[in-house]
């Protein structure tokens, strides 16, 4: 059955820098530390300490460094909060409305960067997916393929849906309540599942994390980060499955 | 830099706020009133606004606008239902609603432009100075097109809206600013027209909207309606009258609706009374009555209140304080309902008819640079997105998305040569196309090269206003590209240009308006003093001065409906000459008493 062939994580490069646009690094800086008003260097970290006037983030800053946080996924959310609200007494709109019209703009772009960064960090899904995004290229591929081991079950699962479909518009027979039962029952078996991904999946999050704080060869860590972004990733794309089939079951049978 | 004014912009009641050191206040009229009717009408002499409106709304209801705001950023087919309630004539241009008024015709921003002018006249008076910028409140559930339309509104009318903020989340700042909340908060918004709810987290000056959803279409108006509807067929059964065909009279018995029901929140039964062509009308209404025929709309109020906790991952009892705004919370079927939902009693300590308006003030500071504690992160109520293939909406932006935010879409060709792509902006949370709101069309311009290899990207940017603004760049090129949006329920630059110059044009009718009803104002004043006066002084002047003063009166009574105002003035001004003497010979008396009833020691003293 070639539908079962996992994503190969052969084709997610991992680069030393990770970030796709962070090979241009080295030379960021340097546009970035003048001031776009008065051409003095930038010492502050967001505000020109000549003229005070707010600097656009640089386009190579990712989530995590926004943020003042390691590449972690296990992550202090008090802190995430307050930097988040620090930042946005920085950069909010609203604190540029009687600025000129490039302040405004660099005001506007920041917050949204923001907002974004504040959004994808604050779930434990999409930060484990950003993170994967910045350490080993993009993800785009969105497995429309079902779990392996849960093949079969999801095969009938569908079967099922299709004539429950069917029969729902005739109305209460004793058959469509019987299988309005066993599919509820199903989705509940489903829902579970999803919960035990989400548990394996902090397993993950904590393996990461530890790896990030041992100092050992660089090639050793490079295979075994590797090792688990594939293995978050796996979890990943089958929890995005079963959680649209969870979400499919909810709005067919109630 | 001057005062910026907030200013609620209601489907019934508009208010105008400012902010001093002392905090938010909301500045009344000559009358004492905050609030200004949210009602248009045009007379022979020009446009009038609030109070005289309402009075005209009886007497030519087909040359009187109210509830305009349920007609911002939308097309005739959005409002089929509602057509049969409202007595004036009503099309469509370039998808915008337009408004048939004594032969003019006018867009629905430009009649809510005309009350915003009353506002900003009100604010100058009361501050003697020129008002020119404002924080305009709409509903959160408010789509781009009727924020859009809001703004226009604003520019007709002379005032530059620097931002538009949610209402509940204005009230959650007046109301944070004067308890000093932290934590969850629930803002209840039940308004004249619409209904919102918004749940907050704040914490050390930051109010952060978690999550807010709503109902454009539902509020105290509908309610009225219910109201209406029971006594127009009871009239119609009990007195063989028709009140469908009598305009006049269908806004009578709207307007002793709205009475009844207000009056039904403080006592347990009222008498609705209403003046027939031949007969009077007249129904006891009990709160109970009330109630149950308007539960269906307390509970329409639930679902979005559930489906704002479930966004923001909370729990109804997770709430710490839930907070009532809208004239239409004062139901008490409204408390207990709301009681139940979240297990606890609301508050409502600020007036919740001007809570929105000084939370628009405190707003309006904020922009100003005077209050830098206070921070407001608000969301997006909608979730904003394109049409793919088949049909379907692919969404961008989630619902409940702290704004500012951006999404940013590559666009490439499919074909050799294609020099364009078109792309339909959409609002919703449905799947298909068509369930969603569609906000504007554009066509992305494309180098003509092989199929693939063109690259544009967009970006859809929602700026603080919850306002989408797009702009293109040329991937390959690093070019900005221009994007013309043409809005679906939308006016046009040129059209909102046409209608700021035909402001001027009015404004100087509307003057000529305005004073004739402070002539006939004060006219009434003088004639209703001047009888007392008469009644006090029977004895102290001459049968001769009573007739003159008699006779001069009528006088001032026949010429004060009539259209110039000068004759008013003068009549007025030869009134006061009349009755010089009246006055003094009360002035005289009234001294007198005042005299005789102390002890001679008291005067000397």
């Amino acid at each position: 059955m070639a539908q079962f062939t996992m994503p190969e994580l052969s084709d997610l490069e991992i680069m030393e820098h990770q970030h796709p646009a962070a090979t241009k690094a080295r030379e960021l800086p340097m546009a970035r530390s003048m001031c776009w008003h008065c051409q003095s260097e930038v010492t502050g970290e967001y505000l020109c300490g000549q003229c005070v006037k707010v600097q656009p983030l640089s386009k190579d800053l990712d989530y995590f460094a926004c943020f003042q946080l390691p590449r972690l996924l296990n992550i202090d959310e008090q802190q995430l909060e307050q930097t988040f609200y620090e930042l946005s007494r920085t950069f909010h709109p609203d604190f540029y409305s009687t600025k000129d019209e490039s302040e405004k703009a660099i005001s506007l772009g920041n917050s949204a960067f923001l907002n974004a960064g504040y959004r994808t960090l604050k779930d434990p899904i999409q930060r484990a997916e950003y993170l994967i995004r910045l350490e080993a290229g993009a993800v785009k591929d969105i497995r429309s393929n079902p779990p392996a081991d849960l093949f079969e079950e999801i095969l009938e699962l569908q079967e099922d849906l299709e004539t429950f479909r069917q029969l729902a518009p005739k109305g209460g027979s004793s058959e469509l309540e019987a299988l309005r039962k066993k599919l509820q029952d199903e989705r509940e078996r489903l829902e579970k599942r999803q919960t035990e991904m989400e548990e394996s999946l902090q397993g993950q999050f904590k393996q990461w994390d530890q790896l990030q704080t041992r100092t050992s060869l660089p090639d050793e860590v490079r295979e075994e980060k590797k090792s688990i972004l594939r293995g978050m990733q796996e979890i990943l794309s089958n929890r995005t499955y079963v959680r649209n089939m969870v979400n499919d079951l909810l709005e067919t049978t109630g | 830099m001057g005062v910026i004014v907030g200013i609620d912009l209601g489907t019934t009641n508009s208010l105008i706020a400012f902010m001093d050191k002392d905090g938010p206040h909301v500045i009344p009229g000559p009358d004492g009133q905050t609030k200004v009717p949210s009602i248009v009408g045009l007379t022979d002499n020009g446009m009038i606004v609030g109070e005289p409106a309402k009075a005209h709304l009886i007497r030519d209801p087909s040359r009187t606008i109210y509830s305009v705001k349920r007609f911002m950023g939308k097309g005739l087919a959005d409002v089929e239902d509602d057509l049969k309630y409202f007595p004036y004539q009503l099309h469509e241009k370039n998808g915008v609603i337009r408004i048939e008024m004594g032969g003019k015709t006018f867009s629905p921003p430009q009649v809510s432009a005309m009350i915003l002018k009353e506002l900003k006249r009100r604010a100058e008076e009361y501050l003697k100075e020129d008002i020119s910028k404002a924080v305009v409140t709409v509903p959160a559930y408010f789509n781009d097109s009727q924020r859009q339309a809001t703004k226009d509104a604003g520019m007709i009318a002379g005032l530059e809206i620097l931002r538009i903020i949610n209402e509940p989340t204005a009230a959650s700042l007046a109301y944070g600013l004067q308890k000093k909340t932290q934590g969850l908060i629930a803002i209840y918004d039940l308004g004249g027209g619409t209904f919102d709810i918004s749940i907050l987290k704040l914490k050390d000056g930051i109010f952060e909207v978690l999550a807010t959803n709503g109902d454009t279409h539902l509020g105290g108006d509908d309610f009225d309606q219910l109201l209406v509807d029971v006594m127009v067929d009871d009239i119609f059964q009990t007195q063989g009258v028709r009140v469908g065909e009598n305009p006049d009279l269908m806004q009578t018995v709207r307007l002793e609706a709205e009475r009844v029901k207000i009056r039904l929140s403080d006592e347990t039964q009222a008498q609705a009374v209403i003046k027939l062509p031949n007969s009077t009308y007249e129904k006891l209404w009990t709160r109970e009555s009330m109630e149950t025929l308007t539960m269906g709309l307390v509970e329409r109020t639930l679902a979005p209140c559930q489906l704002a906790l479930k966004d923001a991952g909370l729990t109804a009892s997770q709430i710490d304080e839930v907070v009532l705004v809208g004239g239409n919370t004062r139901m008490p079927l409204v408390w207990r309902k709301v009681e139940e939902l979240f297990g606890q009693k609301p508050h409502s300590e600020l007036n919740p008819d001007e809570v929105v308006a000084l939370g628009a003030a405190v707003q309006a500071d904020i922009l100003g640079g005077h209050t830098k504690d206070l921070l407001l992160l608000d969301v997006t109520p909608l979730s904003l997105g394109i049409e793919t293939m088949g049909g379907v909406m692919s969404a961008l932006i989630r619902r409940n998305t702290t704004i500012p935010t951006s999404a940013k879409e590559m666009f490439t060709t499919y074909v050799d040569g294609q020099t364009s792509v078109d792309i339909h902006i959409l609002q919703g949370e449905r799947e298909l196309v068509k369930d969603n709101r569609s906000l504007a069309r554009f066509q992305l311009k494309l180098p003509p090269l092989p199929a693939g290899v063109p690259r544009v990207e967009v970006n859809f940017l929602i700026d603080a206003n919850g306002i989408l603004q797009v702009t293109a760049r040329d991937i390959r090129t690093g070019e900005a590209q221009s994007v013309q949006v043409k809005p679906s329920h939308g006016l046009t630059d040129d059209e909102v240009e046409g209608m700021v110059r035909d402001s001027f044009q009015f404004a100087t009718e509307d003057i000529k308006a305005r004073q004739i009803i402070e002539a006939r104002n004060e006219a009434n004043a003088i004639i209703v003093a001047t009888e007392k006066a008469l009644g006090r002084a029977t004895n102290l002047i001459s049968a001769k001065e009573t007739d003159s003063i008699r006779q001069i009166l009528q006088q001032l009574d026949a010429v004060k409906n009539g259209d110039d105002h000068r004759a008013i003035r003068a009549k007025i001004a030869e009134v006061e000459k009349t009755t010089h003497h009246l006055a003094e010979v009360l002035m005289d008396a009234t001294l007198k008493e005042a005299l005789e009833s102390r002890k001679l020691s008291d005067v000397i003293k």
